[in-house]
């Protein structure tokens, strides 16, 4: 494996190798790559994708150098992208990059001949949040195959709506319900590559009673014209007792986290809410990724 | 022959047909012709087809169309032909094939898109439908219609 740019650049081999060492890891075997150096460029503030990161890194015993926001770089002097980059494949093995600017990974992959991993590029993709996502999933049913999914909230501009659509492509959803506001349906280009059935829909309450998997993303004020409007879409895609309530036993909450209030904190103790186990594998699952590329 | 050869023969140069009728001016543009080269340039608009039904036809003297240029052409002129004439008759017929990418010539339409934000940022795109056309950012998967090509080559 070399780059990890789009959920696309695994095959479903690879998705279930990565899921299996992470379960070994997660059983205590003990894996070490002390050489290795992993760089971080964070040009784009992040506080848990950059910490699991950097911690998975020093699980492996590597070392990590680099910056979590642009301040203080030669970056906000002017230095391109290109530059930067060609600077940090000579000072490392790997390097991990968040940017704001859609396809930065993938151009930052084409000036590097080390290895780039897309931490969040833009709107565009986050495929190592979609290996955190169908771990957890997996870890649960034993399986992604044959499952219900239901993604709820903002499916334009949330990046790891993008990636976890493309993922699943690799398994065979039973149906996947993409439940969002009509200005925040996901996007067409996304949605004609998909090889799975799939269904729009604005409201999540017919169907929740089928989901097995309720992946729930941030509905931004930014994103409406006028606060009145947003108020008015807010409350249908909070996710509260009411919504619990209809959800089948054993179905999932999923969350890829920060959440501000879209999820009722209530909810947090029911056995349905899986976000805080979810952000519990980002740790093993991305030392496992680690290994994958660059080897033990 | 037909149309009549409305306008006078060209001795040596190019006859571009079947351009949907309307995107004369646009081949033109992509030509870069202003009128002021000196090349006798004719334009037939408006006329009857049997294959797309009414299109133009761009005839230039002494100009040849080089790859870029028949790329561009193909995106807002899919069924067109390039005609090589010389002598007053037509002695080659290129038909153009959509072009699986585009490099470098057409802009991303994504203001955020890393192609327009770095200072070695080159554009690429990919066709994922040629009928109707459909262009795809291989950077950040945004998509450019034939409108939103014929917008660019046109501004
Ligand atoms: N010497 C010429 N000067 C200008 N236009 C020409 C000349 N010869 C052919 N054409 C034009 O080039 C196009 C292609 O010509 P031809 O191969 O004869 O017709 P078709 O493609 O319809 O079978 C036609 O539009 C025709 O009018
Ligand atoms: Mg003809
Ligand atoms: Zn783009």
């Amino acid at each position: 494996m070399e780059d990890v740019i789009s959920a696309y650049d695994f095959s479903r081999d690879q998705y279930l190798e990565i899921f299996s060492l992470a379960d070994e890891i997660l059983k205590g075997r003990k894996i070490k790559m002390k050489e290795k150096i992993i760089a971080e460029a964070f040009f784009e503030p992040s506080t848990r994708t950059a910490l699991s990161f950097s911690a998975a890194a020093q699980r492996l015993g590597m070392n990590v150098i680099g910056f979590s926001s642009q301040e203080g770089t030669s970056v906000v002097k002017g230095e391109n992208l290109a530059d930067t980059i060609r600077m940090m494949e000579n000072y490392s093995d790997c390097i991990v990059i968040r940017h704001k600017f859609d396809g930065a990974a993938k151009f930052a992959a084409e000036v590097s001949s080390k290895p780039v991993i897309n931490a969040g590029d833009g709107k565009h993709e986050h495929p190592t949040q979609t290996l955190v996502d169908l771990y957890t999933i997996f870890k649960t049913f034993n399986t992604i195959d044959g499952l219900n999914f239901g993604l709820i909230g903002d499916l334009r501009y949330a990046r790891t709506v993008n990636s976890l659509l493309r993922g699943l492509t690799r398994f065979k959803p039973k149906s996947v319900y993409l439940i969002s506001p009509p200005p925040l349906k996901a996007r067409k280009e996304i949605l004609r590559e998909l090889n799975y059935e799939y269904v729009e829909l604005n409201s999540p309450y017919d169907v929740l009673h089928d989901l097995d998997v309720v992946y729930v993303t941030r509905i931004q004020k930014e994103r409406f014209p006028d606060e009145v409007e947003y108020e008015k879409v807010k409350e249908s895609y909070t996710i509260d007792e009411k919504i619990v309530n209809s959800m089948r036993k054993g179905s999932i909450i999923l969350h890829p986290l920060p959440r501000v209030n879209e999820i009722d904190r209530k909810i947090d103790v029911s056995p349905h809410a899986k976000y805080f186990y979810q952000a519990s594998l980002a740790v093993p699952i991305r030392q496992a990724l680690f290994v994958k590329i660059l080897g033990e | 022959m037909e149309n009549g050869l409305i306008v006078t023969k060209i001795k040596d140069g190019t006859v571009i047909d079947h351009i949907p009728a309307g995107r004369a001016l646009a081949v033109l543009k992509i030509l870069g012709i202003k009128g002021n080269e000196g090349n006798r340039v004719a334009l037939v608009m408006n006329v009857d087809s049997h294959r797309i039904g009414k299109k133009d036809i761009v005839k230039i003297e002494e100009r040849v169309i080089n790859n870029v240029e028949s790329e561009l052409i193909t995106l807002i002129a899919p069924n067109a032909t390039i005609n090589i004439i010389r002598n007053y008759e037509v002695a080659e017929k290129r038909k153009l094939r959509i072009p699986d990418i585009v490099v470098g010539i057409l802009k991303c339409q994504n203001p955020l898109c890393i192609t327009n934000n770095d200072p070695e940022g080159i554009s690429k795109f990919s066709s994922v439908s040629k009928v109707p056309i459909v262009l795809k950012c291989d950077y950040c998967d945004t998509e450019l219609t034939e409108d939103d090509v014929l917008r660019q080559i046109l501004s």
